[in-house]
């Protein structure tokens, strides 16, 4: 038992921690956000040549095989910068593709970030398919590629983008790996959102060792200081939950990475908003792009409910 | 990373859980916290000793089976899973027994840890006093200078298993002038009935004696007695602390099985649906904390200090004790009033968690200046 990242893993994510950090992703986020999304591609590319999207797809489909835990980790560092668009859905895409009679004509193009895929159960609404150059759409029938998607509703998180797929379209098989697929989904969006729970904890604790007010940091008030351990603490112990789970992929290890880490992130997002007092509470700062995106992952794929309800076995 | 065991290790836990499996007693002993209890208590490390489990990370020359972090980790999650009973010395064996490791001499190692092991001699702790509590560095009992060693004075309280453990160890002042309160501090090891030390017992919120009011008048203990440099004793103690909050007082292996208890508890009730939620939480947090102990040994294992990263550790289990205890007491309705289940002794020891141990407030404090790196404040 060694359950530590080893030193090739950790370096992939300071990479990726790297470039994502020169990209100045709130800028491209408030362009996606306005529907202009060239910078969120250019973006996506730049994220698939670091072998992001290759994490989800076999080699012989020209993926680095399915390795859940750099995926994990990849995802903690897309979360970690606000990254837009259909992450979680492409890669969850990529899993019901791989073994069909389908996986040579999609998942090429996925892992080279070539194009963005985005899925959703018949009904629901699929997330990004404004923009995604694949819609896949579950029906009770298998696997289809959705023939269109309906007007963009607008979101809490302006940058996600839901719209209801078209029904019918082409059907690519009758026995998709769901329940496989599901678990990176559900896998993908913990790291996510420990990744948001993570940046917004850091850009607080920054926000409060230089606010002063009665003469000192507020950052140096006890009342402020253990609302932010309490979200340390959170976060902290989601963690080795997510990393546990990429190594088990256990529907209850996976459920219960997915719980906490979206409740440990929103726990922290409510605590930034709070800590920040009203410029936190506006559009034009910054932290809202984190905070609304704390809210949106909680019932993405899987809301608090059902993830419990599978750790209890009584799904 | 992997979080697969060796098949040595696999082999050691199935060799704990065969010897656990027939040695459990079938019945639950009565509370350690009542002197029956105690004794039975004290009865059972004996049985543990006997075939070298009471401390099986220990070298072997002490007692121990030389076992290391990780196989201690399998033995207390079997051993939690077989139902045995709570560990009447946990104080000597998770504070004591590290900072003899750090500090002490060989001499000190050899005459204590032998004893300790087979629960001949029971230690309680004894750090707090009326006036200092939080603000442990500012107590008061004194440690004077005698020939051959040195004389206690002064008054400790809140002292856990005092009522009737044979020995104690905790912080005097030994020089009552030096600029800041944590300097001129002394750790010192003494005997509970030695002259001039009087126990008074308190009762706990169920009534029980789990600690003690411990009297000091002129109690003599020899040099040999003393752990480390005198005046060094703050900086040993708080090594102590760190041992107490991480990786040693309370294994995952307790809560896995508290959690699995309650699970069942649940289930028998006919699984209500408005408690679902909080039994669900309470078997996440169990995973959880299984999982970051498990990342924690693997740090520390590769020579990375644990540090302050223990205070999270502290918060986490204390509050998640509580909540799946309230939990199981919900669940068993008017049964939840009685007082002599397993479930209402271990509710009411859990309400001491954020308590005892540095308050969970100086570990928020921790926590917030030392792993966020916010600004000192006044508490």
């Amino acid at each position: 038992m060694r359950f530590l990242l080893d030193a090739e893993q950790r370096a992939f994510a300071d990479s990726l921690h790297a470039m994502l950090t020169a990209a100045d992703t709130p800028s491209v986020v408030r362009d996606w956000s306005r529907g202009d999304p060239a910078s969120g591609r250019a973006l996506w590319s730049r994220i698939a040549q670091t072998g992001v999207f290759a994490l989800a797809v076999p080699e012989e489909y020209k993926g680095l095989g399915v390795r859940p835990v750099e995926l994990a980790v990849a995802f903690v560092e897309l979360g970690r910068h606000a990254v837009p668009g259909p992450l979680v859905e492409t890669v969850t895409a990529a899993a019901l593709l791989a073994g069909t009679g389908h996986a040579e004509r999609f998942l090429p193009g996925l892992a080279a970030g070539e194009a963005m895929a985005t899925v959703a159960y018949e009904g629901a609404y699929a997330l990004d398919a404004d923009v995604a150059a694949h819609r896949f759409s579950l029906s009770p029938d298998g696997l289809r590629l959705a023939p269109g998607a309906g007007a963009v509703r607008p979101c809490l998180d302006p940058a996600r983008h839901l719209t209801a797929l078209l029904p019918g379209g082409e059907l690519l098989t009758t026995e998709p790996p769901l329940p496989h697929a599901l678990t990176l989904a559900r896998l993908a969006t913990a790291a996510q959102a420990l990744g948001v729970g993570l940046a917004l904890l850091d850009r607080t604790v920054a926000y409060v060792r230089q606010r002063v007010q009665f003469g000192a940091p507020i950052g140096s008030f006890q009342a402020v200081k253990h609302r932010l351990a309490d979200a340390k603490i959170a976060l902290e112990f989601a963690r080795p939950l997510v990393l546990g789970a990429a190594l088990t992929l256990t529907p209850a290890d996976v459920a219960a990475a997915k719980l906490r880490a979206c409740e440990a992130a929103y726990t922290t997002a409510r605590t930034a908003l709070h800590l920040h007092g009203a410029i936190g509470y506006t559009a034009e700062y910054d932290l809202s792009l984190w905070l609304t995106k704390a809210r949106a992952l909680r019932t993405a794929w899987g809301s608090p409910d059902e993830c419990r309800a599978d750790v209890l076995g009584t799904a | 990373m992997d979080l697969a065991f060796t098949q040595e290790e696999e082999a050691f836990r199935a060799e704990a859980r065969v010897w656990l499996e027939a040695h459990v007693p079938s019945v639950p002993l009565p509370s350690l916290e009542t002197e029956a209890g105690f004794a039975a208590h004290r009865a059972w490390e004996a049985e543990l000793a006997a075939d070298r489990w009471s401390v099986v990370d220990w070298p072997t020359r002490y007692g121990g089976r030389g076992a290391g972090l990780i196989r201690w980790l399998l033995f207390e999650e079997e051993y939690y899973a077989a139902g045995a009973p709570g560990r009447v010395n946990q104080n000597g064996v998770s504070l004591l027994a590290p900072t003899l490791f750090d500090h002490g001499t060989e001499e000190q190692r050899a005459r204590v840890l032998p004893s300790m092991a087979t629960g001949e001699v029971i230690w309680a702790q004894a750090w707090s006093e009326p006036e200092a509590g939080s603000d442990l560095a500012s107590l008061r009992a004194r440690a004077v200078r005698a020939p051959g060693g040195w004389h206690l004075s002064g008054q400790k309280t809140w002292s856990s298993r005092a009522a009737f453990a044979d020995r104690a160890f905790g912080l005097f002042r030994s020089d009552p002038d030096t600029p800041k309160p944590h300097q001129g501090l002394t750790y010192v090891m003494f005997d509970l009935r030695a002259p001039g030390v009087t126990v008074r017992p308190i009762g706990r919120l169920d009534g029980k004696p789990a600690f003690a009011e411990l009297f000091l008048d002129d109690v003599f203990v020899p040099d040999e007695d003393v752990i480390g440099e005198p005046g060094q004793g703050w900086r040993i103690a708080m090594s102590t602390a760190a041992n107490e909050r991480g990786l040693t007082l309370r294994s995952p292996g307790r809560f896995l099985a508290s959690a699995d208890r309650l699970h069942a508890l649940w289930q028998d009730r006919g699984s209500p649906a408005g408690a679902a939620h909080r039994v669900a939480d309470a078997l996440i947090g169990a995973r959880a904390y299984q999982l970051f102990t498990y990342a924690a040994a693997s740090r520390f294992l590769a020579g990375e200090p644990l540090g302050p990263q223990s205070s999270l550790n502290k918060v986490f289990w204390s509050e998640y004790d509580i909540a799946l205890h309230e939990t199981a007491l919900d669940l068993l309705g008017a049964d939840g009033e009685l007082a002599d289940t397993d479930w209402s002794e271990r509710y009411v020891f859990s309400l001491a968690g954020p308590i005892y141990a540095g308050t969970n407030e100086i570990q928020r404090d921790i926590i917030a200046e030392r792993l966020l790196g916010l600004p000192k404040g006044r508490r």
